[in-house]
């Protein structure tokens, strides 16, 4: 089966539109970096420069970083279907020549993107306030071991995972609330080996953390079929009828 | 479009029962039935939206299958009877989006046609959710006309329409039909049907009929003449039964119904025997019956088959 990346872009583009003009949804990504960067600012300029306290205050700053792409992107993709549903406009879509699995494509992509962008850009200025402000034992703690590494890897990949989450559950529910709320709950799972680390309760290691991401991104992939067969346009546009 | 011995349930409640009709091309063809009888089901079942549980199609000359879903819905278009717009986008936006979903090329000059069809091209810039309802409407008509359909399904199109909004569908239907394009219209509205269709279903979750107005008419009603005079005949029975073309009469409000075998040849004939019996005429005319009375008639039988 060959995908169309117009339509696939044709629905992309109209997310994105959409999402500027939702107070809703802008207020979301506006937040959630504001929150999240902040707390974890403060506790590392705050923080003495001594011993294990300063690993644990890194871990547990750097895992701040990693809930926006895991509170984001659930949000936004749990809106995507059951959204569209809501508002009339899902019956006009499907009656186009768009399949299934290009619509969720879009879709995810519509989360995944601006999600990305905006924990990247916080990390980022999060790294650049601790090398200005923080203690440069702290600083050196951030740049040892596996933290980068973590960041960069993680933020993608858990990002996939909610965005999947957020989508699956979207495609099975008629309210937009309850369909946001599951879709966090979904989402926190993989948050909570992360917190482990942090904690270090769990070593980690260069190898952990690849063996980790190749799990989490196998779940991505896997998942995008697993929704797509959730996807059933019929109990979509007759509701609870069948 | 050829549909044979079609059929939808869900579960135990059938939404529409061997239902087998064929539309030719550039053909206005009405779908009408009260409320629940399986029109919308229909139309999205045509449409690929939903699988049927027995029975075949073509739809724009495609045989109806999953696997022919996408190439079917890239040759119609369904104009559902909510508009479904993009509230937060502009109508240009809005039309963008489903340009790119049809992979259509020239993009704005295709969406600049499709608005200028429904006199919209000064409102392209606008968001929808500024619209008023009557205009949502013809964006969502701009909508289905961009991929210059085979078939154009249109669900309750006037539903909700002001008289003035009403007419200008209704003219935009008749440019459609004037240009070729093959109409599936569902409607409430029998006037509507009436003024616009080549042809008409009546379903009521099964076929009742299928037919030109006139044909359903000429076979769901008796041939009749009204008869209005200034004063009551003293003895009709002995007026109407010396005319051999009337086979039947029966007291009107404000006259009498006679049911006769040909009215061109009944009138002079019964005229003259009017005349005979010093009967004062005010009118002679065969009794019109309205696509309505078709509808009504059908629908109460129904109703009456139900209550048995």
């Amino acid at each position: 089966m060959s995908l169309s990346w117009t339509r696939i872009g044709a629905i992309l583009r109209k997310e994105l539109r959409d999402y500027r003009r939702n107070r809703f949804v802008v207020a979301t990504m506006a937040a959630t970096p504001l929150l999240f960067i902040a707390l974890p600012t403060i506790q590392l300029i705050a923080a003495n420069a001594t011993g294990k306290a300063v690993t644990l205050r890194v871990g547990l700053s750097l895992l701040y970083m990693l809930v926006i792409p895991v509170i984001m992107p659930s949000v936004i993709s749990a809106y995507s279907v059951v959204g569209e549903r809501e508002q009339g406009t899902l019956e006009p879509v499907l009656s186009t020549p768009i399949r299934r699995e290009e619509f969720l494509i879009a879709k995810a992509l519509a989360a995944f993107i601006p999600t990305l962008v905006t924990a990247y850009a916080v990390f980022g200025i999060f790294l650049a306030i601790a090398a200005l402000f923080a203690h440069p034992v702290i600083v050196s703690a951030i740049y040892a071991g596996t933290h980068v590494l973590v960041q960069l890897l993680f933020t993608p990949l858990l990002a996939g995972w909610a965005v999947w989450i957020g989508i699956a559950v979207s495609t099975r529910m008629s309210d937009i609330r309850a369909a946001q709320q599951l879709s966090v709950l979904g989402s926190a799972p993989p948050l909570a080996i992360l917190v482990l680390m942090s904690l270090n309760v769990i070593t980690v290691s260069t190898a952990l953390a690849i063996g980790l991401a190749a799990a989490l991104l196998a779940f991505d992939l896997l998942a995008w079929r697993v929704v797509a067969t959730m996807f059933d346009r019929e109990r979509l546009l007759i509701g609870g009828r069948r | 479009m050829v549909v044979e011995r079609l059929s939808k349930r869900f579960g135990e409640r059938v939404a529409f029962d061997d239902v087998s009709f064929e539309v030719g091309v550039g053909e206005v063809f009405g779908f009408l039935g009260p409320n629940g009888a399986g029109k919308t089901t229909t139309v999205r079942t045509l449409g690929t939206l939903i699988a049927p549980s027995s029975g075949a199609a073509k739809v724009a000359g495609i045989p109806l299958s999953p696997r022919n879903g996408p190439a079917i819905r890239s040759r119609i278009s369904i104009m559902p009877e909510s508009p479904g717009l993009y509230l937060r986008l502009s109508v240009r936006e809005n039309l963008e989006c489903f340009a790119g979903l049809y992979e259509l090329d020239d993009i704005r000059g295709r969406i600049n046609r499709a608005l200028a069809s429904v006199n919209l091209t000064d409102r392209a810039a606008d968001l929808c959710g500024s619209l008023s309802k009557g205009l949502r409407q013809r964006v969502a008509l701009a909508r289905a006309l961009l991929n210059d359909p085979a078939v154009l399904f249109l669900d309750e199109p006037t539903s909700g329409l002001d008289p003035v909004a009403t007419r200008e569908v209704h003219e935009l239907i008749m440019s459609l039909r004037a240009s070729g394009v093959t109409i599936f219209l569902t409607t409430h509205r029998l006037e509507e049907a009436e003024r616009l269709c080549d042809r008409v279903a009546i379903l009521n979750t099964t076929l009742r009929l299928v037919g030109r107005p006139d044909e359903l008419r000429a076979q769901l009603f008796r041939r009749s003449l009204d008869v209005r005079l200034r004063a009551p005949l003293a003895d009709p029975g002995a007026v109407f039964g010396a005319v051999s073309e009337v086979e039947g009469w029966e007291q009107a409000p404000s006259g009498y119904t006679l049911a006769v075998s040909d009215p061109d040849l009944a009138v002079p004939a019964l005229a003259r025997a009017l005349v005979d019996a010093d009967a004062d005429i005010l009118s002679l005319a065969e009794s019109h019956h309205s696509l309505e009375d078709v509808y009504l008639e059908l629908v109460d039988e129904d109703v009456e088959a139900t209550r048995r």
